[in-house]
């Protein structure tokens, strides 16, 4: 079986699709993040692939561009998360539920 | 090792390989999320960084050597570094087993199976007459023409970027908020 953009594809939906789930079903804020970024790492593997497969470096770019804000955004979350569990001395999604209407 | 080069043609090694790191970053990613053994977030982070070594893999396979190696360094190396130290300040201990209630389990399973389901029949609904070209290479040299000729005004966007990212966190941090 020779490895096309189609198998490259494939892996990016399901690790997507596993990223989804995680941040559907944890409760874990920290845990929920990590799940974030391997979406985000899924879509950066899309790119890589049409990128190969269509002669064109663009996609490339994207995913350096990607990389970065990712780390900008697991900054600022993980800043966040912090300053929450300051607050709460808690984690845990279903504790943090003051916005609930 | 020549006996292995006898065994498998060079020409199929890539293919083999892609299997391999795919397996590798897939298994790890369901280790990630949902882990039988261990509800610790630091379990989550170390697998999570398996994963992410194991893309950079496919990157490799992909001929993007550049950004295998960026993967590597600021993912593997950087973000997941950040990641484990705000576990372990947190000390978050054992996430007690809560129960997760039966109908988000089937809401969130069945969700997210649709919108897999969608994206794989879009994949194969789609004909793609795609093949790889031998001119892509992720050669450092051409990325970075690329990044500093027609994408200079978004790169100079992202340091900014982290420039606020750095502010914001700072910020953020401080004991007390006003």
């Amino acid at each position: 079986m020779h490895a096309g953009l189609e198998h490259y594809l494939t892996v990016s939906f399901l690790l997507f699709s596993l990223g989804l789930l995680g941040v559907i079903l944890r409760r874990n804020l920290l845990v929920i993040y990590m799940s974030l970024e391997l979406m985000l790492n899924a879509a950066n593997l899309a790119l890589v692939s049409f990128s190969r497969f269509n002669d064109n470096l663009n996609g490339q770019v994207l995913v350096f561009f990607i990389i970065t804000v990712a780390a900008a955004e697991v900054s600022v979350g993980l800043a966040l998360i912090v300053a929450l569990y300051r607050r709460r001395q808690s984690a845990h999604v279903e504790d943090l539920t003051t916005m609930k209407l | 090792m020549d006996s292995l080069q006898n065994l498998i043609p060079e020409t199929m090694l890539p293919d083999m390989m892609f299997y391999v790191f795919a397996g590798l970053t897939l298994g790890f990613g369901i280790l990630v999320v949902a882990n039988p053994f261990s509800r610790n977030p630091v379990t989550s982070a170390m697998f999570l960084v398996l994963a992410v070594i194991s893309m950079a893999g496919l990157f490799v396979l992909l001929h993007a050597f550049f950004l295998a190696a960026v993967q590597v360094i600021v993912y593997a190396g950087a973000v997941m570094v950040l990641f484990l130290f705000v576990i372990m300040l947190l000390d978050i201990k054992d996430e007690q087993k809560r129960k997760i209630k039966k109908g988000f389990l089937l809401a969130g399973l069945l969700s997210v199976g649709t919108i897999a389901g969608l994206f794989i029949k879009g994949l194969h609904a789609t004909r793609l007459d795609a093949h790889p070209s031998p001119t892509t290479e992720g050669d450092t040299a051409l990325l970075g023409k690329l990044l500093f000729g027609q994408y200079v005004l978004p790169f100079e966007v992202v340091s900014v970027l982290l420039l606020v990212a750095m502010v914001g966190v700072i910020l953020l941090s401080k004991k007390d908020l006003k």
